[in-house]
């Protein structure tokens, strides 16, 4: 199963890479949720991945029956996932304005702040 | 008590942008809501250097869970005194926007962005915690995004898209290396990743995410190669805002790069210090060249800020305790100066309608007390005795002579030189020479008093004199922040020994 999903963070990794690299602004943004969503993947898998250990205390205990999963990295990926939604939608709103500043969806257009 | 002392320069600012957000519809109560927070959060950064000067260590345990299972906040000389530079910033400039922000900016909630700026750089500066100071990094981007592109202007929305981009790449490294680090050690809190990598036989497997880390704050401090986005976006927003960006947040990155290399990679830093000395120099010289070329003085201010950057830089890859010290109080000076020479250029653009050194002209004649004003941090940053930059730049070469790092002082010295060479150009273009004729400068409209430019742009080139003429003291407590630095077996047993009343 890691190693799968492993694959699947190379994959993830790979096309945002790759969506960056197009000159639309628009593929930028695409290229940033991929990325953001490869790490968070990443976090996930390397917090040791459990299928069906949950971290429940059973009612007469006080200790979870081990082996557990460990619930800290899904706590860090879902606040990754909060803020990545955030700043996702300022991305999108500032790419709509700047598309409406510089009427073109071109990056090669936004030129003027350059050197 | 100690404990609400490392509490409050977080706590202030908070409260403060809550209180403006209820506040919305006065502009009085913004405005005055604004500095009054600002300045509060300063003097509460004070208590917190003399808390933790007199005590090494202040520890606060959150919700009282004992480390490393709750999230520490540490204050340690260094971050004390970069919680106070900053603060001391944030208060200036916040007189500064009163001056310079117009009312539709302060509509949209300028103070309360700026006060959740404070809030994150001081979070950042404070954390013990690793993924913790993801989460500052991420409070204080957001702010700054949206300072940086309210304006809606073309430049500002194209040179915010570059500084968003960039930057959401950063995180993405931060949060990838965070994460693996945790998958490695079964820990975020930095004390104790740092021990666990002590008591580690083969650390090597620390590599590749300090390598994320790397890239990560080296991009938020702008190094080489990841500070392309740096000159193209922050001569854009108003002077206001490019000040207390220059100010601090490249320099929140510069102090994640020493937290983590003095304290959670300690042990492999041989094996990273080439790659941090080549980056080290290769940002001073780029950046400077980038400057030398330039003609427009945010433009050479921005690539200042990178070149500058590389000696701070360097103080961390030649890590002996007196380049440490000397890195901590180049920060401390550059921190002063680069805000203060933006500010200025405020000025400038309020006199002559334009920061284009082609465009202005005879400022020395029309305003001979801005010319001395600018004197005075431009030449600091030169490196002109006996103003800060001299002894900031004289103890860095210093420490680079002990550890024989001859090419690296070659370059250092070079780029003092080039430094020096766009400070003149400055000076001569915009401040000596007559004013071009052809083109008729108009003022630009600004809607606060003149006075209230001026007020923080003196204070600031007072205490750039002041931290020249008496340097010593301050060098002293540079000297006892770069011994803790070098120690981490001490913060760590700090962070780690302080209990907390809840034991899992």
């Amino acid at each position: 199963m890691e190693a799968l999903i492993a694959v699947l963070v190379g994959v993830l990794f790979a096309a945002g890479t790759y969506s960056l690299m197009r000159r639309s602004i628009v593929k930028l943004v695409i290229g940033v949720i991929l990325i953001s969503q490869g790490a968070n993947l990443l976090v996930f898998t390397a917090g040791g991945l459990l299928a069906g250990r949950p971290a429940f205390v059973p009612s007469d205990g006080t200790v979870p029956p081990a082996p557990y999963g460990d619930p800290l990295p899904q706590a860090m990926v879902l606040t990754a996932i909060v803020i990545g939604f955030g700043l996702t939608a300022f991305l999108l709103a500032l790419v709509a304005r700047a598309h409406e500043a510089v009427g073109d969806d071109d990056i090669n257009a936004f030129n003027k702040t350059d050197t | 008590m100690s404990e609400l002392s490392i509490l409050l320069p977080i706590l202030i600012p908070l409260i403060g942008a809550l209180f403006l957000l209820m506040g919305h519809s006065s502009l009085a109560v913004q405005k005055a809501g604004g500095v009054f927070f600002s300045a509060v959060t300063f003097v509460a950064s004070l208590y917190l250097l003399f808390a933790a000067d007199a005590a090494g260590y202040v520890v606060l345990q959150v919700g009282n869970w004992s480390a490393p299972f709750g999230i520490s906040l540490v204050a340690d000389r260094f971050s004390a005194v970069m919680v106070a530079v900053s603060s001391f910033m944030g208060a200036s400039v916040a007189i500064y926007a009163l001056s310079e922000i117009d009312e539709s900016r302060l509509r949209r909630f300028f103070f309360p962005l700026y006060l959740i700026l404070m809030f994150g750089v001081n979070g950042a500066f404070l954390t013990g915690d690793l993924f913790n100071l993801f989460v500052w990094f991420e409070v204080m981007l957001i702010a700054s995004f949206v300072l940086m592109s309210m304006g809606g202007e073309r430049a500002e929305l194209e040179g915010g898209m570059k500084y968003v981009c960039l930057n959401l790449l950063s995180s993405v490294m931060f949060l990838a290396g965070a994460g693996i680090i945790y998958g490695k050690t079964g820990t975020l809190n930095m004390a104790d990743i740092a021990q666990n990598l002590q008591a580690s036989p083969d650390s090597d497997w620390m590599i590749s995410s300090s390598m994320l880390l790397l890239v990560s704050f080296g991009l938020k401090a702008g190094i080489f190669p990841f500070f392309f986005w740096l000159p193209a976006s922050y001569h854009t927003p108003p002077s206001t805002v490019s000040a207390i960006f220059a100010g601090l947040l490249t320099k929140v990155g510069v102090y994640a790069l020493f937290r983590a290399y003095t304290l959670m990679f300690a042990p492999i830093f041989p094996e990273v210090q080439p790659i941090i000395l080549f980056l080290a120099v290769m940002t001073m010289i780029t950046g400077v060249f980038g400057a030398a070329s330039h003609f427009d003085m945010r433009r050479i201010l921005s690539f200042h800020i990178v070149s500058q950057i590389g000696y701070m830089v360097l103080g961390l890859a030649f890590m002996t305790p007196l380049a440490i010290a000397a890195a901590i109080f180049y920060l401390v000076h550059h921190i002063i100066v680069k805000t203060n020479l933006f500010l200025i250029s405020g000025v400038v653009i309020r006199l002559k309608g334009s920061s284009d050194l082609a465009k202005v002209g005879g400022l020395c004649k029309s305003a001979p007390w801005l010319a001395f004003l600018f004197f005075i941090p431009a030449f600091s940053l030169g490196g002109i005795p006996p103003l800060s930059g001299f002894w900031a730049k004289f103890a860095i070469v210093k420490a680079g002579l002990e550890v024989e790092a001859w090419i690296s002082i070659t370059a250092a010295l070079l780029v003092g030189v080039l430094t020096l060479y766009s400070m003149t150009k400055i000076w001569a273009e915009a401040f000596w020479k007559a004013q071009p004729d052809e083109q008729a400068t108009v003022a630009s409209k600004h809607p606060g008093p003149l006075a209230y430019m001026v007020i923080p742009i003196a204070v600031m080139s007072a205490s750039t004199v002041l931290i020249g003429l008496f340097g010593a003291p301050m060098f002293e407590f540079s000297e006892r922040a770069a011994a803790q630095l070098m120690n981490p077996q001490e913060y760590i047993s700090a962070v780690l020994t302080t209990k907390g009343e809840v034991q899992p």
